[in-house]
């Protein structure tokens, strides 16, 4: 499993940021999201993936 | 045709009853208007997160019909792609999880401050006015970074468009001084740039009228929201001691409950509205063009696909993907700020006051029934 985030949708929440701060950061300039660790798993990756507003974070 | 409901005698911590009867549904509004209800939480999400349903409205309160608008310059809330992605993304850096962490001991220090004048207060004391309604307006003020000799009036122009139950004309009028007083504070800082981030925003290629606009944007949004569910979340713990005294015991458990005190109250519920740019399906139904739809976040937020026992309240739940801050490209820009406030304020207020309680019953409480954003107009307390 590798998670992918798209930038372009990602409406720079801090959701992510908040569920799985191991995993997921946001841009200092933009707050766009930024992927730590593209190899994570468990209940919080789950957890950020479904909570994102713009469903920028995606796994496969 | 339905009236949209609004009645919550049975309890004032639940929706309005009747609200979640369908999941989708055609409801009439004070003002006489027909829109479309959504009540289930994956077709709110549904929604929400599809521009297409545009936010370029205004309407629906008071007598003012729903229409389409041009919005006005630096008003990205009522803003669709791609204008309205220009404007937010100049702003997200400013509000991201870890710059928010930054404010934390400027905020700390104003709650400290808050509780201070409180303890100074004569008894019984007014929660709202002391507490609940300066703490985001003090600290929309450091964000924006008007200087320190202005807060005062700064305050008191946001206070009176805030409680501005009056026409449409005073509202307009209200706007236009706090319009002036943030044109003429641009021009100084222009003339000799400080911190904040108006002064960051100085030279990103917005117009004065734009800046304007986001300064009363972020004051609107930020301010009543905020002071409301500082003053009904601290409402609805003192109904539940055992509740309260988990969000005392440690800045953990406070935390973990600011979300689930969203969850639950939920303050913006059918407020915001939008319209469908072209035909939609939703939920198997055609939403035509030009119809208008609106979303019951408190309904959604307690949709039982939600979470296990949406009707308790318990604030050491794992956070739940709830829709209080809305849901898509719109979602609540501040709301790492407004987390960050209430953390700070619940468990202060809890352990500065620990015999805090009501002064008046639960029934002579004030409740914000009739308006756009949820919470009580006053809550006296003892302590
Ligand atoms: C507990 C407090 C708050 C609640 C419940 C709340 C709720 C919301 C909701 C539901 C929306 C979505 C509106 C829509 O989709 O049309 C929203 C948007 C917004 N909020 Fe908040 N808010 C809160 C605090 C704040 C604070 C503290 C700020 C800033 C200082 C803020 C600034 C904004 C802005 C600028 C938007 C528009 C975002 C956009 O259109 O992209 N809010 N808020
Ligand atoms: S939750 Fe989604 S929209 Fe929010 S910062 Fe993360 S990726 Fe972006």
């Amino acid at each position: 499993m590798v998670i992918k985030v798209d930038r372009e949708r990602c409406a720079s929440s801090g959701q992510c940021a908040l569920t799985a701060p191991e995993v997921f950061a946001q841009d200092e300039e933009d707050g766009r999201v930024v992927l730590l660790d593209e190899h994570a798993t468990g209940p919080e990756v789950r957890r950020a993936t479904t909570g994102c507003p713009t469903q920028a974070i995606s796994s496969d | 045709m339905r009236a949209i409901p609004t009645d919550r005698g049975a309890c004032p911590f639940d929706p309005p009853a009747g609200m979640a009867d369908e999941p989708l549904s055609k409801v009439r509004l004070s003002n006489g208007d027909q829109v479309w209800l959504v009540t289930r939480h994956d077709l709110v999400r549904q929604v929400l997160g599809d521009t297409r349903f545009s936010s370029e409205i205004d309407g629906g309160f008071l007598d003012v019909p729903l229409h389409a608008v041009q919005p006005q310059p630096g008003m990205f809330i009522q803003m669709d792609p791609p204008e309205h992605t220009r404007l937010r993304r100049l702003l997200t850096g400013r509000f991201t999880v870890q710059r928010m962490q930054r404010l934390r001991p400027r905020i700390e220090q104003i709650v400290t401050e808050r509780l201070d004048a409180l303890e100074r207060a004569p008894r019984p004391a007014d929660l709202v006015a002391e507490f609940a309604l300066p703490i985001p307006s003090l600290v929309i003020c450091e964000l924006l970074g008007v200087p320190y000799a202005e807060r005062a009036s700064f305050q008191e122009a946001g206070a009176r468009l805030l409680t501005l139950t009056g026409t449409q004309e005073e509202l307009e009028e209200a706007m236009m001084r706090l319009g002036g007083y943030l044109a003429e504070l641009i021009a100084r800082k222009r003339a000799e740039p400080g911190e904040g981030l108006l002064d960051d925003l100085l030279d990103s290629g917005l117009s004065d009228e734009e800046l304007v606009g986001i300064a009363i944007l972020l004051l609107i949004a930020g301010h009543e929201t905020t002071a409301n569910m500082i003053s009904l979340g601290t409402l609805l713990l003192l109904q539940h001691p055992d509740q309260l005294a988990l969000v005392r015991q440690s800045p953990e458990a406070a935390r973990t409950a600011v979300d689930e005190l969203l969850r639950y109250l939920s303050i913006v519920d059918v407020g915001m509205f939008r319209r469908a740019s072209t035909d939609l399906e939703l939920d198997g139904q055609i939403i035509k063009e030009g119809e208008f739809v609106t979303c019951s976040l408190a309904a959604a937020n307690r949709d039982p696909a939600l979470l296990d026992r949406p009707e308790e309240l318990e604030v050491s739940r794992p956070k739940a993907p709830h829709v209080a801050f809305g849901f898509g490209p719109h979602q609540c820009l501040g709301q790492n700020l407004a987390r960050l406030e209430m953390e700070i304020a619940y468990p202060a207020l809890f352990r500065r006051l620990p015999d805090l309680r009501l002064a008046v019953p639960l029934e002579k409480v004030p409740f914000k029934s009739d308006m756009a954003i949820y919470g009580v107009h006053r809550l006296e307390v003892e302590w």
